[in-house]
């Protein structure tokens, strides 16, 4: 059977829902083998997070260059691992970091690269919504072993518990890959919330809001969502630009997109219109953004928000 | 210091785009210096001119490089415009449909040839929106990746960068030697409008227009191909209500139908 590598994604310490996503793909293809690259002395720690989705194998490299030397390490490894175990495709978490590894590694072992699929299949056919979600693209690999970058969030993924093998291997990385250096690191500030791009439920505001986040910010808590925000409001200054959701910022495509006081710019649009359900509240019963609403209110948000705030405290209890 | 600027151009992000045979159809689209890469140009004139400027006979100069069809020089000018010394464009039909890894390897021996000490890039381009080139590069170069950076550090004395590197799994401190790859976010600086007399300027300035022969890479097939692009249906409008008080109610109610809560 064939084998294939995913890339286990961590955020810190912790092992994100991404590698569940990353596996379920993966064992499409081939007997699926995880990638863990932990600190030195950390591996078994690290190992044992990866415990969810169709994971047959892990092998685990140790090396504080993984931190300290960032992109360049991890392709370095990765890279040295595909040469030895000639996988049929490589799969990465697609985030930046996801895909300047996939980048580098692509360079190195001389493969084809496609990035942001949101879904691959049997073949290793992988698929894009590109720009901005509006057309539909299937690509392949034809050169080397392709290398693959899939969206956090856009596979169904299997969580049954997995109990792979695990096997720690030796591998050193080259002083070509220590050439940047990390002196500190600090993990994103969030207030909770969850991350943009994997959030199931995004709730963004916009012009509309005035620069009060305040009604947006309690119906996100109330349903567990990530707070994104158009550019205007981005522009503004009225919510950091690290949640612009739009052509420019992030692309997000949860089972719910809720925006409020956004007009619905092609440039927004592409950030969010491959969402599940999209609801739009706005004034402005002619905001284009109505046009690819599931359900669409026209009103004034900070009327809307709170009752349905609410509504959804009163349904959950 | 010797300082490239990678630029690309796209179609208008306001544009509507298509794809005709598997690549992106570029030619009945407006065209533009992609936004992201504006910052880039920008970070690259205030490195310059923190240390000495880049005036004739100073000590610094700032090159922009794009890789393109021949209209790109109208995105190359703006760079000029703006008050970028010289540029070359990678111009040849053996490159149209060229991916990712084509574009670092023809830019990289541009940027070998000319002997960089910073290399400056965008994080994408508002087309492919990859952003896997700065990355592409500093492997090809062999140079430090100092990407996603938010705040640019230029010490010419020990030839040292230090950078804020800002991406979704938070922030952190680098730093690297020359030569280095340096992709900025957008928002790192407010890019200068080119002055009038910079736009004159930039139309007097000639493009170094070179041929892959000249730039010495073979053609590269694309290593990534397309099987199919579909545009995808329209998303339909659904329910529209008018808020009389109820409204909030009403959404509440759709999101438990639907089992979003």
């Amino acid at each position: 059977m064939s084998k294939v590598l995913i890339l286990a994604d961590f955020v810190g310490t912790k092992a994100t829902k991404t590698n569940a996503e990353l596996a379920t793909a993966a064992a499409r293809i081939g007997e699926v083998t995880a990638v863990v690259l932990a600190p030195t002395g950390q591996g078994t720690i690290y190992a044992s997070a990866i415990n969810r989705g169709p994971i047959a194998n892990i092998i685990v490299v140790e090396s504080d260059a993984f931190a300290s030397n960032g992109v360049a390490a991890v392709a370095d490894v990765l890279a040295q691992i595909i040469t030895a175990q000639s996988p049929s495709a490589v799969l990465v978490a697609s985030h930046a970091f996801g895909k300047e590894v996939a980048a580098r590694t692509a360079v190195k072992t001389g493969s084809g690269i496609i990035t942001d699929a949101v879904d691959v299949s049997a073949d290793i056919t992988a698929t894009q919504l590109v720009f901005g979600g509006s057309t539909t693209v299937h690509s392949k690999v034809s050169h080397g072993t392709p290398i693959i970058t899939v969206r956090p969030n856009s596979v169904d993924a299997s969580t049954t518990e997995s109990t792979p093998s695990i096997e720690t291997i030796s591998l050193t990385v080259s002083d070509d890959s220590k050439k940047a250096t990390v002196t500190s690191s600090q993990p994103p500030v969030q207030g909770g919330r969850p991350e943009l791009t994997e959030a199931n439920i995004v709730v963004s505001g916009g012009r509309g809001t005035n620069g009060d986040f305040s009604a947006v910010e309690n119906f996100a808590d109330v349903l567990g969502a990530a707070v994104g925000a158009s550019r205007a409001a981005t522009d503004a200054g009225w919510y950091p630009h690290s949640h612009q959701v739009g052509q420019t910022g992030k692309t997000v495509s949860p089972q719910l997109y809720v925006a409020n006081g956004i007009s619905g710019a092609i440039q927004h649009r592409a950030g969010m219109q491959t969402s599940k359900t999209i609801v739009v509240v706005n004034k402005d019963p002619e905001a284009p953004l109505f046009e690819i609403a599931d359900f669409g209110v026209v009103g004034d948000l900070f009327a809307v928000l709170p009752k349905a705030t609410e509504g959804i405290k009163a349904h959950k209890s | 210091m010797k300082i490239a600027v990678c630029v690309k151009q796209v179609p208008d992000s306001w544009a509507e785009k298509k794809m005709v045979n598997g690549i992106l159809d570029r030619e009945n689209v407006d065209a533009v210096l992609n936004d992201l890469d504006e910052y880039a140009v920008e970070e690259a004139l205030r490195i310059a001119e923190a240390h000495g400027g880049n005036e004739e006979g100073g000590s610094n100069t700032v090159t922009v490089i794009s890789m393109g069809p021949e209209r790109a020089t109208e995105a190359v000018r703006k760079a000029l415009s703006m008050g970028v010394n010289d540029a070359i464009l990678v111009t040849d039909p053996q490159l149209a449909g060229a991916d990712a890894l084509a574009t670092s390897a023809v830019l990289a021996a541009v940027i070998e040839k000319g002997g960089f000490d910073l290399v400056i890039c965008g994080t994408e381009s508002t087309d492919a929106r990859m952003s896997v080139v700065p990355a592409m590069l500093a492997e090809r170069l062999n140079a430090a990746q100092l990407t996603f950076a938010s705040k640019v550090a230029v010490d010419p004395a020990t030839c040292k960068v230090s950078i804020t590197r800002v991406t979704e799994a938070g922030v952190d401190e680098m730093h690297g030697q020359f030569p280095c790859v340096i992709s900025v976010v957008e928002k790192i600086n407010e890019p200068r409008y080119p002055s009038f007399k910079g736009i004159m300027a930039a139309k007097k300035k000639s493009i170094d227009s070179r041929d892959l022969a000249t730039v010495g890479v073979s053609a590269i097939a694309a290593w990534s191909l397309v099987a199919d692009a579909t545009p995808r249906p329209a998303r339909a409008a659904g329910i529209k209500v008018t808020d009389d008080g109820t409204a909030g109610e009403q959404l509440v109610k759709y999101l438990a139908e639907k089992k979003l809560i």
